[in-house]
Order: C-alpha cells, then structure tokens, then sequence
C-alpha cells in the first residue's frame, strides 16, 4: 500500500490503524515543525480521501438540485441525496427512509425534537429530564423550550468519576415527564452512559427517550432498533464526514404526529392561500434546498466505516484508550477528569496548575492538536470547579506513537511551567 | 523536549518569558478593593478566562487604586497583572492611551508610534506570533477602557 504525501507504508495492515491513518490527507502534514498529531476528533474529525473525492465528483459532475427536477443532473442529485439516506437507514439499522430527517447536525435534530415533538404536548407542571453531563446542544434546547411553556428542566446528577446514578436517573421518572434526553457518549468526559436500562425503564413510564449521539456513532456499532431509542440525533463532521449535516432519526409513528419544524419549499404538497398539504415523511421535515453535497460526504463517510467495520473501530479505540489513559496516568501533577468504568474515545485532565489553554499552546507548538477549554459542557466544568480542562480524543486513525507525542509534549509543558 | 532547536520552540520561549510567568504565578494587586468607583468585567467565552477589574478613580481623574481578580490561562493572569502595576497613579486619559498602545503592540503590524514607553508591557509581544491568545492578553485592557468609560458623561480621550 502506498500512503499519501509519498509516504510508504508497505507494512501497514489492513483493517488496522495505520492503514486507515494512510486514507486521511490531512494527518500527514507538518503543523510547527512537527509531524501533526490530531487528538482533536471528539470536536470534528478528519476526513478521509473517498469523501473528498465524492464530494469534489458530486460538484464536478451531479450537482442540481434535489425533488423537482425532470432533468439528468436533478435525477442524480436525488438520486445521491436519498442513496446517502438509505446509507444512514442500513448503518444505524432504522426500518426506513422515513425514520431518517436530514438536518445540519445534532443541534438541529435536538432543537427539531423539542420544538416539533413536544412543544406542541407540554405545558406548565411537565418535565423534562437530562443529566449534568449533557452538551450545550442537549441543555439550551429544553431551557428555551420550558421558558415557552412553562415546563421545568430536571438535572440528574454526576458523579466525581463522570458517572450517572441509574437508580437516581430512574427515580426522576415519572407520569408528569414528557421526555429523557441524555448523552449515548458524553463529549467532555467519554462516560458512556448506560443507555438501554434507562430506555427500557422509561418506555414502562412511556416516556419517550431522545440520545444525543453524536459522540457515539464514530466509535461504536450504533442500533436504534436495539436501542428502542425515539429519537437518535448525530452529526456528519464527527464521522469523518463534512460539517453541516447531521441526522435525526425518528420513530416513525413519532415523526408522523409532529408538525414540521420549519416550512418552505420541499415540505409541501400543495400550498394555496386556503390551505397547505404538508409532504410525507421524512420530508416534511426538510424545508428548504438541503445540504445535498453533505450528504453526499456523510453517504460516503458511511460507506468508509461501514469496511473499516464499526466492531473492529470500537475494540482498537478501547486498546488506545486504555494505553493514552496509562500513559498519562503516569505524568506527575496531572488529574484525570472522567474516570467512568464504561468509557469510550476521549480523556479531559488538569496539568497541574497550569491552565489548559496554556498546555493548548504549547502542544499545539510540538504539532500536537487537543481541545482545550469547556467543551461545550460548562455545567461538567462547574461540577469539578474548573474553567476547563484540556482533552485528549481519539479516531480511528490514531496510534500509540500519537499517545507517545502527547505525553512527550506534556512532559515539556511541566518544565516551561516548573 | 523544549530545546532551542526550532523557530516555534523560540516563539513559545518568547510567549512565556520568565516575567510573563513570574506574574501568572504571583499576580500583582490581586483581589477585590475596598473602595471601588469604577469597575468591569472581562469574559473570553473562547477559553473561560474571566476576570474583574476594580478602580478607584478620583475627583481629578486620577487612578487612585486598582485591583483584579478572576481565573484564567498565564497570558490574561499576566497581563492583567501588569496591567495593575502600569496604571497605578496614572490619570485617566493615559491609561487609556496605553490601551490603545497594547492593542497596536499585539495587532503585530507596527510598533506603537509616539506613545509612553511600554516597558515591562513589551513582554507581552510575544503572544504576535498566536494569534489564537491575542484576546486573553487583551482581556484586562478591554475591560480597563470599559470601566473608565463606564461613568456618568465624563468625557475620556476616546
């Protein structure tokens, strides 16, 4: 196999991290005088070279637009745009196109659901129930929605290692709960929540169960049918593929009660001034000339993890985890934040005293790419009473020699600072 | 290893220089004051720096006392804390002067023209080459021009 950039890499495996290494150009570059390192993916991963070029064939040769055109080039942009669909319905086993609402990413499919599903059913006295771990993305979507309608925000609590209490998550459940939404994965953290006992306790309730996923689906085999979740929203751009498409999958029989979210072109059957006929899902819900050529990427993302084989991506993450967390375990001065049994991708510490912007920089001057800061998780840095922490996040494409460069440039980071 | 082996490993000697370090450390003037007449508040929602600006201004619009406190990464600590031991004494319209001369000194296009020396400010030249910490070494100024602005119809240099 020959890698990019002129790079052999004759003794790299299939199936293994080094040769999926070898199909994202942007890994193999220098950033500061160093061979970069990207520990970065929990906020937005590479992407390989299949999307690219899909996208880059898309626009060349397809691009038009989508559902209403009787020409060539709209067939086929439909064609790509509902072919991505199918891609999305095989690779989180939903039962069809119906079930599965483009949107511009997690936000969206959050804000969708609680504007679209239960606005319309709430009112003063309800509740809705999430954790302390949430994204902002899962916490301001219900803090707008109780302000329109009088429903009350109830937050389960964590514990110091980033754990939710199952019994207490369950003890908040009740008759007047409208809707549990919590993380599958949580960003800031890597706790993996335990999801299924929670869905399983809430369907006795018949509350219904909304799980953010957007840190779930890169690292891990995803079933929403397994699940029985309600709603599954997740983000292209966390799966190797392009920003501003994300997915909200909908029970079918859920998606079919809602009103639209947003109306415009393309949700409609027949508008007249006396009266508009809405489109059958899932189009209903996507108003508006959609992100044709994200879709196209994230189709093509799809189709990378779907050979990569998403068991064989969650057992070399778990392997890479368990080493980074090792590693630096063994820096002196440095805590660990997010310390849960079950965890997946992604390791938040404290260096020190040093704040984690300053360790940011410093990493990023020895070509080492981490997030610092809060994460979009401010409550989480509330709780452990810190302004952020830096982090630490894994792909598919990292290795132990990127876990060997971290710890290296943290080590240096202690003697600027010693 | 930080050698002096790169060019990036000399900009991140230049960024955290002993004197940038010795003041995120120990800050200078850190605290609340017990008699304030101005004050402002500076937030970086980019890196969670927060910080609190205190004054003292007098009748004769002269900084009387000055005081921070807050949390934040080395670069804000630091300037902050410089920025305490700068405007101390100073009246109103020359501490805003040197507000201008720290924006035009990190902006990186050109040396400050005809302003007060800089001196120990100069330290903080260093964050030119990050653009990504040029806001948290701003921080305190922004929040120092924002409180002495912040009173009833006086009239500043601005």
């Amino acid at each position: 196999m020959t890698g990019l950039h002129g790079r052999t890499m004759a003794e790299a495996t299939p199936g293994t991290a080094p040769a999926w290494r070898t199909d994202f150009p942007a890994l193999h570059q220098e950033v500061n005088n160093h061979p970069l390192v990207y520990l970065d993916s929990a906020a937005s991963s590479q992407q390989p070279v299949s999307v690219i070029d899909a996208v880059a064939a898309y626009q060349r040769q397809d691009h038009a637009n989508v559902h209403r055109g009787v020409h060539t080039l709209s067939h086929r942009a439909t064609e790509a745009y509902e072919g991505a669909r199918d891609k999305v319905v095989s690779f989180i086993n939903a039962t069809g196109r119906s079930e599965i609402v483009f949107t511009r990413g997690t936000t969206e499919s959050i804000n969708l659901v609680a504007q679209s599903y239960c606005r319309p059913a709430l009112s003063s006295g309800d509740r809705i129930v999430i954790t302390h771990l949430e994204h902002h993305s899962n916490i301001v979507p219900w803090q707008i929605l109780c302000e329109q309608t009088g429903a009350e925000l109830v937050v389960a609590s964590i514990d110091s290692a980033g754990q939710v209490d199952l019994d207490e998550v369950k003890g908040l459940l009740d008759g007047d709960v409208c809707m549990l939404a919590i993380a599958h994965v949580s960003n800031a953290l890597g706790t993996v929540l335990p999801v299924k006992s929670l869905i399983q306790h809430a369907h006795s309730l018949d509350i219904p169960v909304l799980l953010d996923g957007a840190q779930a689906v890169p690292h891990m085999p995803v079933d929403v049918q397994d699940l029985d979740c309600d709603f599954y929203a997740f983000s292209g751009h966390k799966m190797f593929g392009p920003t501003g498409i994300g997915i909200l999958f909908g029970k079918e029989r859920l998606l079919e009660d809602m009103p639209p979210y947003q109306g415009g072109g393309d949700m409609i059957l027949e508008v007249h001034f006396d009266g508009t006929t809405y489109n059958e899902l899932p189009y209903k819900f996507e108003a508006g000339t959609p992100n044709i050529s994200g879709a196209v990427g994230l189709g093509a993302a799809i189709d990378y993890l779907q050979v990569a084989g998403m068991t064989r991506v969650a057992e070399h993450e778990a392997d890479l985890l368990a080493y980074m967390t090792a590693r630096l375990s063994d820096i002196e001065g440095i805590r660990l934040i997010g310390t849960a049994t079950n965890k997946a991708s992604v390791q938040s510490f404290m260096l020190g005293d040093i704040h984690p912007h300053d360790v940011g920089t410093i990493l990023d001057h020895q070509g080492v790419a981490i997030r610092t800061g809060h994460h979009c998780a401010m409550p989480v840095m509330d709780y452990f009473g810190i302004p952020g922490t830096a982090r630490a996040s894994l792909a598919l494409y990292n290795t132990e020699s990127d876990i060997d460069a971290l710890v290296t440039a943290l080590v240096a980071a202690r003697k600027i600072f010693a | 290893m930080i050698v002096a082996a790169s060019p990036a490993q000399d900009e991140l000697r230049d960024l955290y220089r002993e004197l940038i370090l010795d003041h995120a450390r120990s800050p200078r003037h850190f605290g609340k004051l017990d008699d304030i007449t101005h004050t402002a508040e500076g937030i970086n929602p980019l890196c969670g720096d927060k910080l609190k600006l205190y004054l003292n201004i007098d009748a004769d619009r002269t900084i009387s006392a000055v005081a921070f406190e807050g949390s934040g990464c080395a670069i804000s600590v630091a300037s902050a804390s410089l920025l305490t031991e700068t405007v101390m004494g100073l009246n109103c319209a020359a501490a805003l002067k040197f507000v201008d001369d720290i924006r035009t000194l990190l902006a990186g296009n050109e040396e400050p023209a005809a302003g007060p020396d800089l001196g120990k400010l100069k330290s903080l030249a260093g964050v030119r080459d990050f653009p990504s910490r040029v806001k948290c070494a701003t921080l305190a100024w922004h929040a120092l021009a924002s409180a002495i602005n912040s009173d009833n119809g006086l009239v500043t240099t601005e």
